[in-house]
């Protein structure tokens, strides 16, 4: 079927809605990368076949969507039109649950979300503090409809912001989205309207417009349950870039690492194409427009937008050097405008509710919502979007529900790589921004790592480097040997080898690569270790000067004792250790010669009685 | 098929079997512009990997030197130009899986398989690699075989996921 018009596209809307309306229940079942770890494949084709026995079929319907949010709990299950939320739902237990909520009307409450910080049960989406304090633009269809229909897009309003961008001119178009306020979602935060103007004013036969899927920030997942769970969205915010700026050609460039996003987004193009809302003429404006997807191959320096256009001309992922700017001279040599995935899920909203509804949420120069991946030392990992301005500690212990195993909070990293970390006194910090870049760290992409007590900032800073070093593309000198240096100076401190001077040249180093390399890799990565230096400076200090490590991870700086009283001598521990260094009778409590011991743990990981500690 | 397709004479017939198809793929993206990472991704899904006299075909039919198509596969980890095991253990090392522990699983992988990182099983069953990430973090630290996440991984349940791909 081919979508002519606005009165083809409520048509379809008014169709899907009314089909929808004839069923007494609807059972979602999340599809989103979280959930198919846990096997949610499983859930969904036992809850179709069940159905089928129980001769449902026409009262219940079964629905397959994106990420809904909270990843550790899955297979998440969602039952309309009660709203009832179930976690952990094999198929034993939707077996139940369709037994004694759909056929009963009985709610089974030890099967849904369990609050942590409220200590109980709460059957109802709508009251899990998780989901009743975020502000969904970005998500608003993620996890709500089937990821692969385009009717059940068109009826939540899909394609009728395209439909309006196209009786607009270009002007009006970035005006809107310039008095929005809305800005790249990437992590830098250009402004979105300014890019476009400046892509709608450059000159040339063929422009090009990209969005840039290679979510590389290792942490991240925002972007790819956004594709995974709502792709018709992207289609249409790149469409309405297109025809903003005047370009006809639009591409996603999407990491290797994420099959399903490719696969889902590849059929979602199709579908599109077959429905005429993409290719020539789409919904009658006269405007041409198609998109390509462009699958990475594992580099991380790709996600910089000048390597990234090399990767996706099938070049070796080096950056450019700029200017010229990607809007000068950008793919193929067009002008090209490049966007973050997320960016481009707040235009068909901006478009059609007006720059002063998105303005309404977040502050001062940072408005609308940003999506977060939470994971780490936090209770409910997974994906959240908030209004920005909401302060880290309302994100991190309201909505992430506090840290895990009653652990003390210790930091929030953000930003990855290029990013550096929150500490407790400054938590009531509102995330926008200024207040972040103020702070040392930095908006980021949206990967928001939870640090409890134990874990150590300098192996953290380490950590980052050795990334960085594996993926410095190595063009240019500061990243490829300023990095390097950078590893061995922090890998010498975490093996108790370091010196005060030390972490004079690691700052020293820090500021030349910031201000010498090429690109914005280069640029960002001694972030995470001037933030580490600059809050947890004692942290390094007590790895060099008193040879430990205060979290207990550095393995070099660790030492093993047994616990006489807790010793049963069972001779378990000296059998396994490697360096036969533990010695004692049986049946008396046993030592471990610290000059020998080699550190590996093994008889921590064997000790049956908890003796063993490492400190 | 395309005329293209110009077999190394010394192929066998399966190996020529892999030839037609990767004509075919450089056959439908030669309207395409800046297709090579596209195509030698379709190749090393046809093969396994890409050694050199796959790396020369694609370079020979799309009008690239070798030596160049060379240079684009090494720059990418996805890229492999030594065989394949049976079966591909990688480690999440992203900053999720990191903090969660994945360091301790790679070093108990190390101990039950008796190799290191980016080595493989002497009976060419197992292999061990560091991912930077694949978007898993709220189930942190995972492990995937294959294509198969594995969530929530402890130490312990390394011998147990490395039994059932055993004798698969």
């Amino acid at each position: 079927m081919r979508v002519n018009d606005v009165k083809d596209l409520k048509a379809i809307a008014d169709g899907y809605i009314a089909e929808q309306g004839k069923y007494e229940h609807t059972i979602y079942v999340c599809g989103g990368g979280g959930c198919i770890s846990s096997k949610c494949q499983d859930t969904k084709d036992f809850v179709n076949s069940y159905i089928k026995e129980l001769g449902l079929t026409d009262k219940v319907n079964v629905v397959f969507t994106g990420c809904m949010g909270t990843c550790a709990m899955g297979p998440v299950v969602l039952v309309e039109p009660e709203r009832v939320y179930y976690v952990h739902v094999t198929p034993e237990r939707a077996k139940e649950i369709i037994d004694r909520q759909i056929v009963n009307g009985e709610i089974i409450e030890e099967y849904t979300f369990f609050d942590k910080n409220l200590g109980k049960h709460i059957p109802h989406i709508d009251d899990i503090p998780f989901f009743a304090e975020q502000v969904q633009i970005v998500l608003n269809k993620c996890g709500k409809i089937p990821f692969d229909s385009i009717e059940a897009y068109i009826s939540k309003g899909g394609f009728t912001a395209a439909a309006k961008a196209f009786g607009m001119t270009q002007q009006q178009i970035i005006d809107e989205i310039t008095a929005s306020g809305l800005r790249g979602r990437g992590g830098a935060g250009f402004p979105t309207g300014i890019k476009w103007s400046a892509g709608m004013k450059a000159q040339g036969d063929r422009k090009c417009i990209v969005c840039n899927a290679d979510e590389g920030d290792p942490g991240a997942f925002m972007d790819r349950s956004a594709i995974e769970g709502d792709p018709f969205c992207l289609i249409e915010g790149m469409m309405i870039g297109g025809y903003a700026i005047g370009a006809h050609n639009g591409y996603v460039y999407c990491r290797a690492e994420y099959p399903v996003a490719v696969e889902r987004f590849n059929k979602a193009l199709d579908i599109a194409r077959e429905w005429g809302l993409l290719g020539k003429n789409i919904l009658g404006s006269g405007f041409d427009f198609d998109i390509e997807l462009r699958i990475g191959a594992g580099a991380f320096v790709c996600g910089e937008e000048t390597a990234l256009m090399n990767s996706i001309q099938g070049e070796r992922g080096e950056p450019r050097q700029k200017p010229p700017f990607p809007f000068e001279s950008g793919l193929f040599g067009c002008p090209t405008i490049i966007n973050n995935v997320e960016t481009y899920y707040n235009i068909a909203e901006i478009i059609n509710r007006g720059a002063d509804w998105f303005a309404q949420y977040g502050v001062g120069k940072s408005k609308g919502t940003k999506v977060f991946a939470l994971a780490g030392d936090v209770v409910n990992t997974g994906i959240v979007e908030v209004p920005m301005g909401m302060s880290l500690r309302k994100l991190i212990f309201e909505i992430g529900g506090g840290i895990t195993n009653g652990m003390k909070f210790k930091a929030a990293q953000m930003g990855g790589p290029s990013g550096g970390c929150i500490t407790e006194k400054n938590l009531d910090t509102s995330v926008d921004y200024e207040s972040l870049t103020a702070l040392g760290a930095i908006m980021g992409s949206g990967g928001l790592i939870v640090m409890g007590e134990n874990t150590c900032m300098v192996d953290t800073a380490r950590f980052f480097m050795q990334f960085i070093q594996d993926e410095s593309c190595g063009k240019c000198t500061p990243c490829r040997i300023g990095t390097k240096r950078m590893l061995e100076i922090l890998e010498r401190i975490t093996r108790g080898k370091g010196t005060l001077e030390d972490l004079d040249t690691l700052e020293e180093l820090s500021h030349v690569i910031k201000d010498t390399a090429m690109c914005g890799l280069g640029q960002t990565a001694p972030n995470p270790v001037l933030s580490t230096l600059a809050n947890f400076r004692d942290e390094y200090v007590a790895h060099i000067v008193d040879k430990t490590c205060p979290a207990h991870v550095c393995s070099a700086l660790a030492h093993y004792y047994i616990v006489p009283e807790k010793c049963k001598g069972c001779t378990l521990c000296a059998r396994n250790c490697p360096a036969q260094c533990i010695s004692g009778k049986v049946k008396e409590p046993h030592v471990i010669d610290q000059d020998k011991c080699i550190k590996c743990g093994s008889c921590m990981a064997n000790c049956k009685f908890g003796a063993i500690i490492k400190k | 098929m395309s005329e293209l397709a110009k077999k190394p004479s010394a192929a066998g017939i399966e190996e020529q079997a892999n030839y037609e198809k990767l004509a075919n793929v450089i056959d439908l993206y030669s309207g395409k512009e800046g297709c090579l990472i596209q195509v030698l991704h379709a190749a090393q899904e046809i093969f396994g990997y890409l050694p050199y006299e796959v790396q020369k075909y694609v370079a020979d039919n799309m009008g690239f030197s070798v030596s160049y198509v060379s240079s684009v596969s090494s720059f990418y980890s996805f890229f492999s130009t030594t065989p394949r095991t049976k079966h591909e253990v990688r480690v999440c090392l992203g900053t999720a899986c990191y903090v969660k522990g994945g360091k301790l699983l790679i070093e108990k992988l190390q101990e039950l398989l008796g190799i290191g990182v980016g080595e493989a099983t002497a009976d060419n069953v197992f292999s061990i690699h560091v991912t930077r990430c694949v978007g898993a973090c709220g189930l942190a630290p995972v492990v995937v075989v294959d294509d198969e996440v594995f969530k929530q991984v402890k130490p312990g349940d390394i011998a147990g996921i490395l039994e059932q791909y055993r004798g698969k």
